[in-house]
């Protein structure tokens, strides 16, 4: 159930929205826009009826989607933004209170799996959202801040020049510095373990390793294994080789001493 | 001057004016994940103020899921419940009653006197007034000279008269007791069944107490409501004229043991081992 | 015998029994076989370089002097330890402290960016934590963001941070504090949810019959139990925003600071200088995870924790 004061001020929010002056020719410049806005203030105030149950989420979901279609809409047309469209900006903030309220209806769903992802989901398709709108309806400038729309573009159409770049950064230099890191952890672990002198000299040192910048050492390795990818490979290793180190001496100590002698390992 | 010699016979030791708390036809119902779970099964009961009165019965029977109930802190699906005429939630957001769990629930980074400030503090007491009226319950039950000390400095004993004297201090007519003394050795128990009947005579409080003691709740408690193993019901309620100002002794007369006798057969009774 | 629900997490005991010997016997084995290996690998290292230049010099060469010699070039692949050290007791102690080329100036810079980012990336933590522990709303939205802001590569987006900033104004010292508190709001976020949900069920019950209004529960029940394993994460912060602040300088051509240190060490080809940064910086990330430790030490002791 929506709440109702939180949503009553979402509509009027819209509603003023709709009504104030947006630029040179306001709402009424782009109809498309206006009959979204209408629609959706409409299907929020629909929301408020007792008795929806299931039907207020496809209601509700209609309202979102109607009101988030309107802004992207209006800011297809002519006109300056920003500052002087206040119409646009209540609307918004109407909206995002509505969303906010439908946030905190799915917050309350039980369950695991695809459940659990809608509400952040939501989250994250409302911040997107909001990034859009403001960035084109500030005019920022490109070089600045680019819309999440001109990502998603250079995304999908320079595919040839990113696949190349996440092979190299990726399944080279992570996969084999992590692998080779993590393997090498682990069988220091092994070691120490086995050794209680090594335990005992080489723990202590590893946490002090956790609060040294690892970084750092990133222009050394460069030095040593020159600008390729290798490099890259060793900064991963070293990185991963504490925490793997740490928490699995961590975890082969947690067994019990009865458990050990029980299975033969002294 | 009662006739113990006679058990079960009611007596007028206690005011016989209002009732404290009123329970018509309680059920609760609760969801688990394959299927819904009865707890408790229509039960009635009728608490007259200054009553001691004792819930007994097996692990599972819902006997603190009852007192649960009563306190606001779960709510039944069917059935009525009036705590000093008025809806639990109401007398919860009244402050009407103290809780005293089986833990000590202490907070470990508050001395023994501002743990037993905390209900005071939220209810907007001043410090000094609040300060004052800790020591006087922490005197009252016995633990002078222990307020500057830390919980982890405590023994489990004296944890739990911290506890106790926290759910007094401010001073709430009706005491909820959740099985307080379950986690100690005997002879602690002992002891502080003593100071608590103590406490009962001088402030003549309503207390409710859950155990699954038979001595415990015969010795402390002027009425027992002995219940059933799951869906909980009141299978029987037992009064109890023990004389007042009796101590540990009497639990060897041959008064205390017809009770405690009379309740275990009660118990058994409604004990099935087919569930 | 507490068996209390609210104890602070207790002090974990790593099996330090028995005296001085036994503790810092083990470390100081493994520490000198490190060294040993170190100037091992420094002569393994170094050898090609002092080898052809005892070609070009058309010197015969023993082995005592390839060791000699690989051990105190100039510019070596590898430096001995005691070149490293004799780098930084010059440019600690014995340059002074407002030049460039000292060592403290350096450390000082990225130290000012490293705390101004904890300050910042503590308190939004802080405030996430408790915005996502009592609205439901923010728990199941923000918080599966939050774990997933941290598998965004911090280096990709300095440079980004910087130029934004850059072009509205702010340079110097807030980029870096930007994304040293983009660093370390994580572990702050993660480590006060827990502990803001930490108190047992029975406090919380016990909170309810008092009926305490949730302004009142968080301040009495959730936030001095939350405080050991704020201090635990703050260690971790700090540590992080070191880091950040180190990063912070490497892209971005900063003239300051231990990053900008190295950087300029690694474009020279001063390795010595290199290692002398890192190493300054290592201390310096020891030093402050020890200053929190010790308020840690501090606050605990006054909430009576057992000594």
């Amino acid at each position: 159930m929506t709440h109702r004061y939180p949503t009553i001020l979402a509509i009027v929010l819209m509603a003023l929205g709709l009504l104030v002056p947006v630029g040179e020719t306001g709402w009424i410049g782009s109809g498309s826009a206006l009959a979204c806005g209408l629609l959706s203030c409409a299907a929020v105030a629909f929301c408020l009826l007792p008795g929806l149950r299931g039907r207020e989420h496809v209601v509700s979901g209609a309202a979102l989607l109607l009101g988030a279609a309107a802004p992207l809409l209006l800011l297809r047309g002519a006109g300056p933004f920003g500052v002087e469209a206040p119409g646009l900006w209540l609307f918004v903030a109407g909206l995002m209170l509505f969303l906010w309220q439908r946030l905190e209806v799915l917050a309350r769903l039980p369950g695991r799996g695809i459940a659990a992802l809608i509400a952040p989901g939501l989250f994250g398709v409302a911040v997107l959202y909001l990034w859009q709108i403001m960035v084109v309806g500030f005019a920022v400038p490109q070089v600045l801040l680019p819309s999440p729309a001109q990502v998603g573009h250079v995304l999908a159409t320079r595919m040839d020049i990113l696949w190349p770049d996440f092979r190299q950064t990726f399944l080279k230099a992570v996969v084999a510095g992590f692998a080779t890191g993590s393997s090498l952890g682990f069988v220091v672990a092994l070691a120490a373990d086995r050794v209680p002198f090594l335990k005992r000299g080489v723990l202590p040192l590893c946490d002090l390793m956790s609060a040294v910048p690892i970084v750092g050492i990133a222009p050394i390795m460069v030095m040593w294994f020159g600008f390729d990818w290798h490099s890259k490979a060793a900064v991963v290793a070293v990185v991963t080789f504490f925490p793997m180190l740490v928490n699995t001496l961590a975890g082969l100590s947690s067994t019990d001493a009865m458990q050990r002698v029980r299975n033969g390992w002294h | 001057m009662n006739d113990w010699s006679a058990p079960g016979r009611a007596t007028t030791t206690v005011a016989d004016s209002e009732i404290a708390i009123d329970i018509r036809g309680l059920s609760l119902t609760y969801q688990t994940a394959d299927t819904p779970v009865l707890a408790l099964s229509d039960v009635n009961l009728s608490i007259r103020r200054g009553e001691f009165v004792s819930f007994i019965g097996p692990s599972g029977c819902g006997k603190t899921t009852l007192m649960r109930i009563i306190a606001d802190l779960v709510s039944p699906t069917s059935g009525s419940v009036t705590v000093n005429g008025i809806s639990p939630e109401a007398a919860r957001l009244k402050r009407a009653y103290g809780y005293v769990f089986q833990a000590p629930a202490l907070y470990a980074w508050r001395n023994v006197v501002r743990n037993v400030m905390l209900p005071l503090e939220i209810i907007g007491m001043s410090a000094e007034k609040s300060s004052e009226r800790a020591k006087k319950y922490l005197a009252m039950v016995g633990l002078t000279g222990f307020e500057r000390k830390f919980p982890w400095q405590l023994s489990g004993g004296m944890q739990q008269r911290v506890s106790l004297a926290r759910s007094l201090a401010f001073e709430p007519a009706l005491l909820l007791m959740d099985e307080p003394f379950g986690a100690l050795d005997e002879i602690t128990r002992d002891h502080l069944n003593e100071q608590l009947l103590r406490l009962w005579e001088q402030t003549r409080k309503t207390v409710i107490f859950v155990t699954h003691s038979i001595s415990e709740a015969v010795f402390l408690s002027n009425r027992i409501v002995v219940m059933s193993p799951r869906p909980g019901r009141i299978l029987e309620i037992i009064d109890n004229a023990l004389p007042p100002g009796r101590g540990l002794d009497i639990r060897e007369t041959p008064a205390f043991l017809d009770v405690a006798h009379r309740v275990r057969v009660a118990l058994r009774a409604g004990h099935s081992y087919d569930d | 015998m507490t068996t209390d629900a609210a104890t602070l997490p207790a002090r974990v005991a790593i099996g330090h029994k028995g005296g001085f010997v036994y503790r810092f016997a083990p470390i100081a084995a493994v520490v000198v076989f490190l060294l040993v290996c170190w100037y091992a690998l420094a002569v393994w290292l170094n050898a090609p370089l002092v080898i052809d230049q005892h070609t070009r010099d058309e010197t015969s060469w023993t082995a005592r002097d390839l060791v000699v010699g690989t051990w105190s070039m100039e510019r070596p692949v590898l430096p001995a330890p005691h070149q490293i050290a004799e780098n930084l007791r010059e440019t600690v102690f014995n340059t002074p402290i407002d030049s460039k080329r000292s060592l403290v100036y350096h450390a000082g810079v990225t130290v000012s960016a490293t705390l101004l980012g904890f300050v910042f990336g503590s308190l939004l933590g802080i405030l996430l934590a408790v915005g996502i522990v009592h609205l439901a709303a923010l728990d199941r939205s923000l918080l599966p963001w939050i774990i997933a802001s941290q598998a965004v590569p911090i280096l990709a987006i300095a440079p980004m941070v910087v130029v934004v900033l850059g072009n509205l104004g702010l340079d110097g010292l807030l980029p870096k504090a930007i994304i040293s508190m983009y660093l370390c709001f994580f572990p702050v976020t993660i480590g006060m949810v827990k502990g803001l949900r930490s108190p047992d069920p029975l406090q919380l019950d016990l909170m309810r019959t008092y009926s305490a209004s949730q302004a009142q529960t968080f301040r009495k029940l959730r936030w001095p139990a939350a405080t050991a394993f704020l201090f635990t994460s703050l260690k971790v912060a700090i540590a992080t925003s070191l880091v950040g602040a180190i990063v912070g300088e490497l892209p971005t051509g900063a003239q300051a600071g231990l990053g900008a240190r190295l950087l300029s060490g690694s474009y020279y080809g001063q390795t010595v200088q290199i290692w002398s940064a890192l190493v300054m910086a290592s201390l310096l990330g020891l030093g402050l995870v020890f200053l929190v430790g010790m308020a840690e030490r501090l606050v605990l002791r006054s909430q009576g924790a057992p000594p």
